[in-house]
């Protein structure tokens, strides 16, 4: 795949840094042709956020900073979504690893969803709030509920069960561990002994 | 573990003691244990951010609080008798130091050290606690962003006021606040009123 792929929708240059727009559709592959082509090799991917404006008109953007380690070159790449669409844009996590939890955090805040991302869960809010996406412009700053309502609902949550095995780094080392340690930890139960 | 208010009935006075008018006997047997008890808190920190900064400190060295008898910091709840929660506590950690407020043994106290403890300080968003006072029940309150140790010294030293102050025949002052059926230990119009904006920070939303 050398070939300049379709779908750059502007490039242009802002206090120093060199932007490129893509459209949503051809995100995945512009950021794999950027990765993998001689010349390119933006082998890093610095971060992944993305950016709601005040202005309802605007998209909101995906923005992913890439870097070339030995190039010692930088690249944006934004994605604008329309928001009155939903928000849905190819996962990266197949390129770029670190991806995985940049990924889980806009979808948290902003409520991108990823499309091919192999666990796309709340990151940082715990996995039943139910208040939205805090970083989007149309959430009120104090959250949606009543701060009473917020305080149950925090104090229901039960800590233990933030953590999956994968985050745990358990998994592969699920068999080899004793028996009672397997059963608490298929029951749902870590953190303390019964 | 089910943490649910007992029914009223089925909770005694702890002592044999209580109940009973104050004499000379348990008022005598008052100034002896509280003069234990105040001059021997073991603090559990709850260090959650610069507050914590300030209190590491406090039991530094330099300001000393081991002069308090506060010379071991117990990191394990069972065995603290005060609870200082320095620093700011997002809603997540609320069942956090809910649970560890209920693994503390009887008698305990709390100390909210710092603005973000007492009243979510500058943080009145969506994911703060507005004051640790909404998710356990609070003795003293240090002012301060972050209280300097002085500041910190003389929140205990109150505290130790406030413990000479008390008196066995009092069971009211050793009950437990638990979480009752709304899993709440305030009424929820009560939490709300508590974690009201204030000062600056009831102009700044700026989005709804």
């Amino acid at each position: 795949m050398t070939e300049r792929p379709d779908g750059v929708l502007r490039a242009w240059t802002s206090c120093g840094d060199e932007i490129i727009d893509v459209s949503p559709a051809a995100a995945r592959g512009v950021l794999q042709w950027l990765r993998d082509t001689p010349g390119q090799e933006f082998n890093y991917l610095v971060d992944l956020t993305a950016v709601d404006y005040r202005d309802p008109e605007r998209p909101l953007e995906v923005v992913y900073n890439l870097r070339s380690l030995h190039r010692r070159a930088d690249l944006r790449v934004k994605v604008p979504l329309d928001k009155s669409q939903p928000l849905v844009v190819d996962s990266v996590v197949d390129l770029w690893k670190g991806a995985d939890w940049l990924e889980r955090e806009v979808y948290d805040m902003f409520g991108v969803t990823f499309r091919g991302h192999p666990d796309l869960r709340r990151i940082l809010m715990w996995d039943t709030y139910a208040e939205g996406h805090p970083l989007r412009k149309d959430f009120p700053l104090r959250g949606h509920f009543t701060r009473a309502e917020q305080t149950r609902q925090a104090l229901a949550a039960n800590p233990e069960a933030h953590y999956s095995l994968e985050e745990l780094s358990l998994a592969e080392a699920y068999a080899e561990l004793p028996e009672d340690v397997r059963k608490r930890l298929a029951a749902g139960q870590r953190g303390f002994v019964p | 573990m089910e943490l649910t208010r007992p029914p009223e009935e089925s909770s005694p006075p702890p002592a044999e003691i209580a109940g009973v008018s104050p004499n000379f006997i348990t008022t005598k047997l008052d100034f002896l244990v509280n003069w234990a008890r105040s001059n021997s808190l073991w603090p559990m920190p709850f260090g959650t951010a610069c507050c914590a900064i300030e209190f590491m400190a406090t039991a530094a060295g330099r300001f000393d609080l081991a002069r308090f008898g506060m010379e071991r910091m117990s990191f394990s709840p069972r065995q603290a008798d005060v609870f200082i929660c320095a620093g700011r506590v997002p809603f997540k950690l609320a069942p956090v130091l809910r649970r560890i407020w209920d693994q503390m043994p009887q008698p305990k106290w709390c100390i909210s050290m710092g603005a973000c403890a007492s009243s979510g300080g500058i943080f009145d968003t969506y994911s703060m606690v507005q004051g640790i006072d909404t998710v356990v029940p609070v003795d003293v309150y240090v002012p301060g962003c972050p209280p300097r140790p002085e500041g910190l010294i003389y929140g205990i030293m109150l505290l130790q006021k406030k413990i000479k102050g008390e008196t066995l025949a009092d069971s009211s002052l050793r009950q437990e606040y638990l979480l009752d059926e709304r899993g709440l230990f305030l009424p929820p119009d009560k939490i709300d009123e508590i974690s009201e904006p204030f000062g600056n920070s009831v102009h700044q939303t700026r989005s709804a």
